[in-house]
C-alpha cells in the first residue's frame, strides 16, 4: 500500500499533465464504447436470430409478393412446424426520416413464432379483439411518445386504401418488449385481416414467410424442401435461415460499416500510441529521480513496478471513466435520433475494452519501466 | 510596445529559436504531428463518405428534370403508374421535344436479388425497365463496353458500380430471372449517378417477368426549362385523371439520400468530435511539456529583455506549425487511401442496393486542416501563457 502511495504522489506531481493524459485515454475508450455498439447496431438481430426460423421470399427478390396460400401448403412439409407470412407496409408516420418497420401479421402466429416478443396477456386480448388495433415495440412507442389508446395515422406508400384515402388509421392497443437486448422492439405490427380487407390491391398476396422447423440440425435440407415444393410454378421461393437472411442483410449496409470501423480502429490506436508515448517521456524525465530511489535501497523490480504501477493507475482511471461514459452515453440513445434499430453496449465488449486497458498500461509502460530496472545509479545520477 | 519593429523581430527571433530547438524534443513533436494526422485523416475518410452518396445523388440529377410517381410514394420502389397515366403525363406542357416525341420516360423500378462480390451475400440489385427516352432524358449516358440490349430481347446492359459490386455482371455472362436467362450484353455509365449502380432491361421484358402488366413506376420528364416546373406540375396535378406527385429529379435525390448521409455524417461528426478532444489533450501535454522543458531558456530570453507577447506568439506559432504539418498529412493520407474509393449500400428508402465512390473533396481537406489547425491553436495557447507568465527568477533557479 505503501508503494502505491508512492505512485499516487508521482502522478499528483503535474497535476495538469496526469489529467491531460487521463482525458485523452477516457476520449479513446469513450470512443470505442461507442464503436461497439455502432458495431452491434450494423448486425442487429443476427445474435438473437432464432436459429429454427427459416424466412423464405419470391426467388428473384424480396419485392415480389408470395401467395397467401403458400402458407398450408407449407405446414404440410415434414420438417416444419410452423409458418407465418409477414408484409412490408413501408408507410410514412408524419416524414420520412421516421422511419420504422410496419407489417401486417396474423397475431396468434406472431407470438407463437416468436416468443422473444414479450406482451400481457391483457394486450394480447385486446388485440385480438381489435381488427384496427396494432401493436408497437417498446422502442418505437417511446420515441414518438405513443401511449396505449392513441390513433396512429400511417400514410401509405404502396399500398393504397380501398376508400381511395392516403392515410390508414389504427389504434394502439398493446406495447411489446424484446426479450433480450438485441431483439428488435421497433416494429410496429397490425392484423391481416384488416390489411387484406383495406387494401386496395393485391388481395391474396403476402411478402414473405417465416418458417419454424423442428428440428434447427435439419434446417438447410428443410429450406431446399420448401423450395422444391415450389419449383417450376410461377412463384418459386427461396428459404434460408433467419441468421442468414439478417446478416445478408447486414452485409448490404455493413460494406460502409465495416470502412468505418475499421478507420476508427485506427483512430483509436493512434490515440493510444501517441498517449502511451507521453507516458513513457514523463518516465524518461525522471531518470535522475529513479537513479535517487535506487541509490535509497529500492530493488531493480520494486522501481520496475513503481513504474509500471503508474501506467496501470493511469489506464485504469482513464480507461474505467471512458468506458463508463460510453456506457451512459449509449444508454441515452443513438447518435442518428432512432434510425438504428438496436443500439447498446454489448458486455462482450466490455470485457474486450478492460482487456484493452491492461494492454495499453502495459505496452505504454513495459519499455520505461524495463528502462527504470536497468538504470545504473551512478550513471543516471551523473547525467 | 514602444517600437512595433523591435516587438516584430522579436517574434521572428524567438520563433526561430523555438524551432532550431525542435529537433533536440523530436519525440514529443513527432507524436503530436501524429496524433493530429490521425484526426484528421479519420474525420477526413469518414466524411468523405457522405459526401460521395451526395455527390451520386446529386449527379444524378439535372436541373430541368422531373421525376412523376404515384401520389402518396415516396419513392419509385413504392409507385405505380398505368400505361395509360403514363402516356397522359407525357402530353403535359413544357416537355421537351425530339425526333421521337416528348422526351418523357416511363420506367418500371424492380430489385433482383443477386450475390455482392465482397461477400457473397445476395443484396437487392435494383433492376430498370426502360423505354427508347429513357436514354436520351438522362444526360451523359454512355455505353462503354458491348452494345445496348435489343429491344424485345431477353438482353440486359449494367451499370459500371453494379459491374464492380456484384457477382454475375460480367460481359458475356448472364443472369437467371424465374425460368429465363437474361444475356449482359452491355455496360454503362451515367456521369456517375445513381443510375450506375442499376441494370436496365426493355420494360416490355421486365413488365411480364414481374407480373406488372402494362404498368410503369415513374416517369421522367426533360422540361423545356427550368422555369417550366410549376406549369407542368400545376397542370398534371389538376388532371382528374390523374393522381400524380410531381418533384424536381434534385429534391427526389436529395430526399432518397437524407437518411443515410445524416446517418453517416452524424457519426463522422461525433467521430471526429471526440478524436478532436483527444488531439487537444495531445498537443497541449506536448506543448506544456515542450515549455517545461525549455522553462530556463525562456526565463533567460525575458532576463536579456525579450518581452511576453513574443514568447506566447512564439510558442503559438510552434504548436501550429506542428499541426499544419500534421494536418497537411493526415489529409494526404485520407486522399491517397479514399477519394474514388468504391462501396455499396442498402438506400433504405428504396431497398435497393446503392453504389458510389467515397469523395475526398477539396472543401473536406480545407476543413481537416482547419481542424487541425484548431487544435494546435488550443494545444499551444494555454502552455504559451504558461511560459510568459513564468517569474524569471524561479524559472532560471529550476534545476
Amino acid at each position: 500500500m505503501k508503494y502505491f502511495y508512492l505512485v499516487w504522489c508521482n502522478l499528483r506531481r503535474k497535476k495538469l499533465r496526469t489529467l491531460l493524459t487521463v482525458l485523452s485515454i477516457l476520449v479513446a475508450f469513450l470512443l470505442f464504447g461507442y464503436l461497439a455498439a455502432i458495431r452491434q447496431a450494423f448486425n442487429a438481430g443476427i445474435d438473437v436470430a432464432g436459429a429454427d426460423r427459416l424466412v423464405v421470399r419470391h426467388k428473384i427478390s424480396i419485392i415480389q409478393l408470395l401467395p397467401e396460400t403458400y402458407e398450408s401448403r407449407m405446414e404440410q412439409i415434414p420438417g416444419v412446424d410452423n409458418a407465418m407470412h409477414m408484409t412490408w407496409f413501408g408507410g410514412i408516420y408524419q416524414k420520412p426520416s421516421n422511419f420504422f418497420a410496419q407489417m401486417p401479421v396474423e397475431p396468434e402466429e406472431l407470438f407463437d413464432m416468436y416468443p422473444e416478443y414479450l406482451i400481457s396477456d391483457e394486450h394480447k386480448k385486446a388485440w385480438l379483439d381489435t381488427k384496427s388495433g396494432v401493436i408497437a415495440g417498446r422502442q418505437i412507442a417511446e420515441r414518438f411518445g405513443w401511449k396505449v389508446g392513441d390513433r396512429i395515422p400511417i400514410q401509405a406508400t404502396a399500398w393504397t386504401h380501398k376508400s381511395g384515402s392516403e392515410t390508414w388509421e389504427f389504434d394502439l392497443v398493446g406495447i411489446y418488449d424484446g426479450a433480450e437486448k438485441g431483439t428488435d422492439d421497433t416494429q410496429f405490427f397490425f392484423r391481416y385481416d384488416f390489411f387484406e380487407e383495406s387494401r386496395a390491391w393485391g388481395s391474396g398476396l403476402v411478402g414473405w414467410y417465416v418458417v419454424r422447423v423442428d428440428d434447427p440440425q435439419k434446417a438447410a435440407e428443410t429450406a431446399a424442401t420448401i423450395d422444391a415444393e415450389f419449383a417450376n410454378s410461377p412463384r418459386e421461393t427461396k428459404a434460408e435461415p433467419e441468421g442468414a437472411f439478417i446478416q445478408g442483410f447486414a452485409n448490404q449496409v455493413g460494406n460502409i460499416g465495416l470502412i468505418i470501423m475499421s478507420i476508427v480502429a485506427a483512430a483509436f490506436f493512434t490515440i493510444l500510441l501517441v498517449t502511451g508515448n507521453t507516458m513513457a517521456y514523463t518516465v524518461y524525465e525522471r531518470t535522475s529521480e529513479l537513479a535517487m530511489l535506487k541509490a535509497i535501497g529500492f530493488s531493480d523490480r520494486g522501481v520496475l513496478g513503481l513504474v509500471l504501477g503508474e501506467s496501470f493507475l493511469l489506464a485504469i482511471i482513464g480507461g474505467s471513466l471512458g468506458l463508463g461514459l460510453a456506457w451512459i452515453l449509449v444508454s441515452m440513445g443513438d447518435p442518428t435520433g432512432g434510425t438504428l434499430p438496436v443500439f447498446f453496449f454489448p458486455v462482450k465488449d466490455l470485457l474486450l475494452g478492460i482487456v484493452l486497458i491492461g494492454l495499453m498500461a502495459l505496452t505504454a509502460g513495459i519499455l520505461p519501466a524495463m528502462q527504470a530496472q536497468r538504470l545504473q545509479i551512478a550513471d543516471a545520477i551523473r547525467r | 510596445m514602444a517600437n512595433p519593429l523591435n516587438w516584430f523581430s522579436q517574434v521572428v527571433s524567438v520563433t526561430r529559436f523555438n524551432l532550431r530547438t525542435l529537433p533536440q524534443r523530436k519525440g514529443s513533436s513527432a507524436t503530436a504531428i501524429f496524433g493530429i494526422a490521425g484526426v484528421v485523416a479519420v474525420m477526413v475518410s469518414v466524411l468523405s463518405i457522405g459526401q460521395g452518396i451526395l455527390r451520386t445523388m446529386e449527379s444524378s440529377a439535372a436541373p430541368e428534370n422531373v421525376i412523376v410517381l404515384r401520389s402518396g410514394a415516396n419513392t419509385e420502389m413504392m409507385s405505380g403508374l398505368s400505361g395509360d397515366s403514363t402516356n397522359i403525363i407525357a402530353e403535359g406542357p413544357g416537355i421537351t421535344r425530339n425526333e421521337a416525341g416528348a422526351m418523357a420516360s416511363p420506367e418500371l423500378f424492380v430489385v433482383i436479388n443477386l450475390p455482392m462480390r465482397s461477400t457473397g451475400t445476395d443484396a437487392n440489385v435494383p433492376m430498370r425497365g426502360v423505354r427508347p427516352q429513357a436514354f436520351k432524358v438522362r444526360k451523359e449516358f454512355r455505353i462503354v463496353e458491348g452494345r445496348n440490349f435489343g429491344w424485345g430481347l431477353n438482353e440486359i446492359i449494367v451499370g459500371v458500380g453494379a459491374k464492380l459490386e456484384f457477382a454475375g455482371l460480367d460481359l458475356g455472362s448472364s443472369i437467371e430471372v424465374g425460368q429465363e436467362l437474361w444475356a449482359v450484353v452491355g455496360v454503362f455509365e451515367a456521369g456517375g449517378g445513381l443510375a450506375e449502380s442499376e441494370i436496365w432491361v426493355d420494360a416490355a421484358v421486365l413488365q411480364p417477368a414481374y407480373r406488372r402488366g402494362n404498368s410503369y413506376q415513374a416517369v421522367y420528364v426533360k422540361l423545356e426549362s427550368r422555369e417550366a416546373f410549376q406549369n407542368f406540375k400545376d397542370a398534371l396535378s389538376t388532371d382528374p385523371r390523374l393522381n400524380v406527385k410531381i418533384q424536381r429529379e434534385a429534391e427526389y435525390y436529395a430526399s432518397q439520400s437524407t437518411m443515410i448521409y445524416n446517418l453517416i455524417t452524424g457519426l463522422g461528426t461525433l467521430i471526429a468530435v471526440m478524436m478532436g478532444l483527444a488531439a487537444v489533450f495531445g498537443a497541449l501535454n506536448t506543448m506544456y511539456t515542450a515549455v517545461s522543458s525549455r522553462a530556463r531558456e525562456i526565463a533567460t530570453l525575458r532576463a536579456l529583455g525579450f518581452r511576453s507577447g513574443p514568447v506566447i506568439l512564439s510558442v503559438l506559432a510552434e504548436s501550429l506549425l506542428l499541426s499544419l504539418a500534421g494536418g497537411i498529412i493526415g489529409a494526404a493520407l485520407a486522399y491517397l487511401a479514399f477519394d474514388g474509393f468504391r462501396a455499396a449500400t442498402l438506400n433504405w428508402s428504396s431497398f435497393s442496393a446503392m453504389t458510389f465512390s467515397f469523395d475526398v473533396s477539396p472543401e473536406l481537406l480545407v476543413q481537416g486542416i482547419i481542424l487541425a489547425m484548431l487544435i494546435g491553436m488550443i494545444g499551444g495557447l494555454l502552455p504559451a501563457i504558461r511560459a510568459a507568465r513564468q517569474p524569471v527568477a524561479t524559472a532560471l533557479r529550476e534545476l
